[in-house]
């Protein structure tokens, strides 16, 4: 839990900030919007913490994303008969190029690193030769409600999210997640205790794949139609999982905070716009948080832990250098 | 004939142990010096100290009587000293010659002069009678055998005086053995000092002139060859008090028969005939690399035997292994046994999740039968002690109840008082009707513990012995004299 709560506290303070800047953020409707905001990116966090914490890569997610709308947009056309078998489709075929990643990645033994940025090309590639660069095609109102829409005061994304979250906090306590963090810590040590470890890491890939989709849901709706809509999705959703504390290369942090993580930087892009910092800075910010956040992760929060244990523990527990993983 | 190495006094310490103490070790040139002991006596400290991978504490060593400087493995190169490691240290993409040359390459009007590398490694080659490979041959084409006649070459070519060599026989075939013995007794004509790491005796009097005994890190003799015999060898490696408590052996003659190998062979062992009852602890003992990890992760089915009969079943994998009721607590806790940043609790339910089975009572019933002090399931394993974590690592294979469980050096890095309480927990599982197989290089723990032995040797089982049997006798099976 204590590597969890730097980044709660670092996201209360820009809750705060912000609201300094802007009272409305204080009222309902003014949080909910920034909730809603903030949906789709912490739902493919949530998938991105999967992947990382089993000790790899998803940098397909993004090119993922706007394959996504931008078939849902095609396949539609205006069409609201053909919503709910769509809206099916995609979240197969999120689920198909998760299992793709996870199969080359495990079977075929490709670093996940390469699968994915050779998935996020192709993807990328398919989506050109597919639309000739200008998305064609329409999505209906009932589709867009998903990503804009209110039901009652609360908007549909946000009740998704919420969805999603106990979802995934519920997997993360199952059997499933206790293997998934172990098969990330050691692999070998996993092996040896009878864990599928290709069959574990490949589900973390499914629901990346999956999670994107639903993304794509949300920002189809909320952003609307085009061939740009997921571009650097996948860095924003690294750098949120990292932010959040989980530790490249697998084993370590919680879902919870990964989702933290996603809503501080959408919080952080809030701030400097309410501040009028050009939003071409986002991108460099982004880069500093990364790097950032894991050189603090890699030196200092391990070492600082581990004496924090090695002072407060009432018995001989000797601090183990190897922790120094990675 | 001149000295070329002398060693006084070396000591030195690793935190915690004590690895060498007071050690002298003289070789003369043109001699070929055996250095023997049991696991963990020493040898390879000594070696690295030489090498000047380690700094010892105490001591000096001479090199043709000139005084060698510590501190980097470069001094110890420029003063003349070649070591050989067994994990062999060539660069497998380059050639012969730039392996040979490696880091001081001739070079002529500013290139790299290949012409004068290939001419010198194709002559030494010849000098050494080697003719089944050349110098732009690429390394990782060459077989291990060959890749020692690489390293004697590039130990030639700087002049050295002193060869080390570190087990040079563990990784070759028996016919390439001689081809090494020949190289040996080259290096002896050539007036170079050789000393000689083994711990098979068969080499050490086939090629030696005189032998040093090493035992817990002190020397305890050196003797010319020929007045030494394999039987004083042995007394001199072993021998020693035994001051250490252990649980009484097995009150009940063994059950069922649990586990049965018929003909167990892969690519690391062969002919393994074995039953194990319930009830009893089988030791099995074994130098490095006899493949006492090899047997017991073949019956587990992480690397399965694929010859042989096998009952119930041969395990084709890990999970097939453990559905057949095999549990395997590895050599290595830290990289095979545990997920070190990750709770008790998550460790010592991995195998029943992976399983998708529940174990059997709570976690805290878990922990308290495997006496883990304190019971603290959420701790993360990496802060427990050595002895702590290895109860975790029980712990997991009795949430599923094995009926056969595999030690491999079960109280490796464990202390002392740990030591003891991993015994008794080992013995009461084997009360408890369990079939337990337990290799040790540790000889007075397999011998306290097993109430019966067996002994490994090149991948087969070279002798089975009754409890109690003497450390001699096991090290005169598993030496193979």
């Amino acid at each position: 839990m204590r590597r969890t709560l730097p980044i709660f506290g670092v996201l209360a303070v820009l809750l705060v900030a912000i609201a300094v800047a802007n009272p409305y953020f204080l009222e309902l409707p003014g949080f909910l919007a920034f909730v809603k905001r903030a949906a789709p990116l912490a739902i493919l966090a949530a998938g991105q913490y999967f992947v990382i914490v089993s000790g790899e890569f998803d940098l397909s997610v993004g090119s993922l994303v706007t394959a996504e709308v931008v078939i849902a947009a095609r396949l539609i056309d205006g069409d609201p008969g053909a919503t709910w078998p769509v809206i099916a489709l995609l979240l197969v075929l999120g689920a198909l190029v998760g299992l793709v990643n996870g199969a080359v990645t495990t079977f075929l033994r490709v670093p996940s690193f390469i699968t994915t940025l050779g998935m996020m090309l192709i993807l990328a590639g398919a989506v050109f030769l597919w639309t000739g660069g200008a998305p064609r095609g329409a999505l209906t109102e009932q589709f867009r409600t998903f990503g804009r829409g209110d039901l009652g005061p609360v908007p549909w994304s946000v009740l998704i999210l919420l969805a999603v979250v106990a979802a995934v906090v519920l997997l993360m306590r199952a059997d499933f997640g206790r293997t998934l963090v172990a098969t990330g810590d050691n692999p070998g040590a996993a092996a040896l205790s009878g864990v599928r470890v290709p069959l574990t890491k490949t589900i973390a890939f499914v629901l990346s794949g999956a999670s994107a989709a639903v993304c794509a849901i949300l920002l189809g709706g909320f952003a609307g139609v085009s061939a740009q809509v997921g571009q650097g999705l996948e860095f924003q959703a690294i750098t949120a999982v990292v932010l959040g504390g989980v530790v490249l290369g697998g084993g370590r942090g919680s879902v919870v905070a990964a989702i933290a993580g996603a809503f501080t930087l959408e919080a952080l892009f809030t701030l400097l716009n309410l501040y009028g910092i050009s939003g071409a800075l986002e991108s460099a910010v982004q880069g500093v948080i990364l790097i950032a956040a894991i050189a603090l992760g890699a030196l200092n929060l391990p070492a600082w832990a581990a004496r924090a244990r090695a002072t407060n523990a009432t018995t001989h527990t000797t601090p183990d250098p190897t922790h120094a993983k990675g | 004939m001149g000295l070329v190495l002398r060693m006084t006094g070396i000591g030195k310490s690793f935190p915690g142990a004590r690895v060498l103490s007071g050690v002298d070790l003289e070789v003369a040139a043109g001699e070929v010096h055996a250095l023997i002991g049991e696991n963990g006596a020493g040898k390879s400290t000594l070696m690295k100290i030489l090498a000047g991978v380690h700094t010892p504490d105490e001591g000096t060593i001479e090199i043709e009587g000139r005084a060698l400087a510590f501190g980097h493995p470069l001094d110890a190169q420029r003063a003349g000293v070649s070591i050989i490691y067994q994990e062999l240290t060539l660069l497998p993409e380059r050639t012969v010659a730039e392996n040979v040359f490696l880091g001081r390459e001739p070079v002529r009007r500013g290139l790299v002069d290949r012409e004068t590398m290939e001419r010198t490694t194709a002559e030494l080659l010849a000098s050494l009678g080697e003719d089944s490979f050349g110098p732009r041959d690429l390394v990782r084409r060459l077989s291990v055998a060959q890749q020692q006649v690489v390293e004697i070459v590039k130990a030639l070519s700087v002049d050295a005086r002193i060869v080390v060599m570190d087990e040079p026989t563990a990784a070759l075939a028996e016919h390439e053995v001689e081809l090494l013995y020949r190289l040996v007794r080259q290096l002896r004509e050539r007036g170079i000092a050789v000393l000689y790491i083994s711990h098979r005796l068969r080499e050490i009097f086939d090629l030696a002139d005189r032998v040093t005994v090493l035992k817990d890190g002190a020397k305890v003799a050196t003797e010319p060859i020929d007045r030494i015999t394999t039987a004083d060898l042995v007394r001199l490696m072993v021998g020693r008090e035994l001051t250490d408590y252990y649980p009484p052996r097995a009150q009940r003659p063994p059950g069922d028969v649990l586990l049965a190998v018929r003909g167990g062979g892969n690519d690391r062992l062969d002919g393994i005939d074995l039953e194990l009852r319930a009830g009893e602890i089988v030791g099995v003992a074994g130098l490095q690399g006899a493949g006492r990890t090899e047997l017991v992760k073949a019956l587990f089915g992480a690397e399965p035997f694929t010859r042989g009969e096998m009952t119930p079943r041969r395990p084709r994998s890990v999970r097939d292994g453990i559905a057949a009721g095999i549990g395997l607590v590895t050599e290595d806790r830290k990289s095979e046994g545990l997920a070190l940043h990750q709770s008790v609790r998550d460790n010592a339910l991995l195998v029943a999740r992976a399983r998708k089975g529940r174990a059997g009572g709570t976690v805290l019933q878990l922990l308290e039968r495997v006496r883990l002090a304190p019971p603290r399931p959420e701790q993360e394993v990496r802060y427990l002690s050595g002895g702590n974590q290895q109860k975790v690592v029980l712990a997991k294979w009795l949430t599923v109840a094995p009926r056969v469980l595999l030690f491999d050096e079960p109280t490796r890095g464990v202390d002392v008082g740990a030591k003891a309480a991993i015994h008794e927990l080992v013995r009461e599982l084997a009360d408890g009707g369990m079939a337990v197989l337990m290799v040790s290089s540790e000889l007075p723990e397999l011998i306290g513990m097993s109430d019966r032995i067996l002994v490994l040797r090149d991948g087969r089982i070279a002798g089975r012995l009754p409890a109690g049997a003497t450390e001699e006798a096991v090290m005169e099976l598993a030496a193979g004299s």
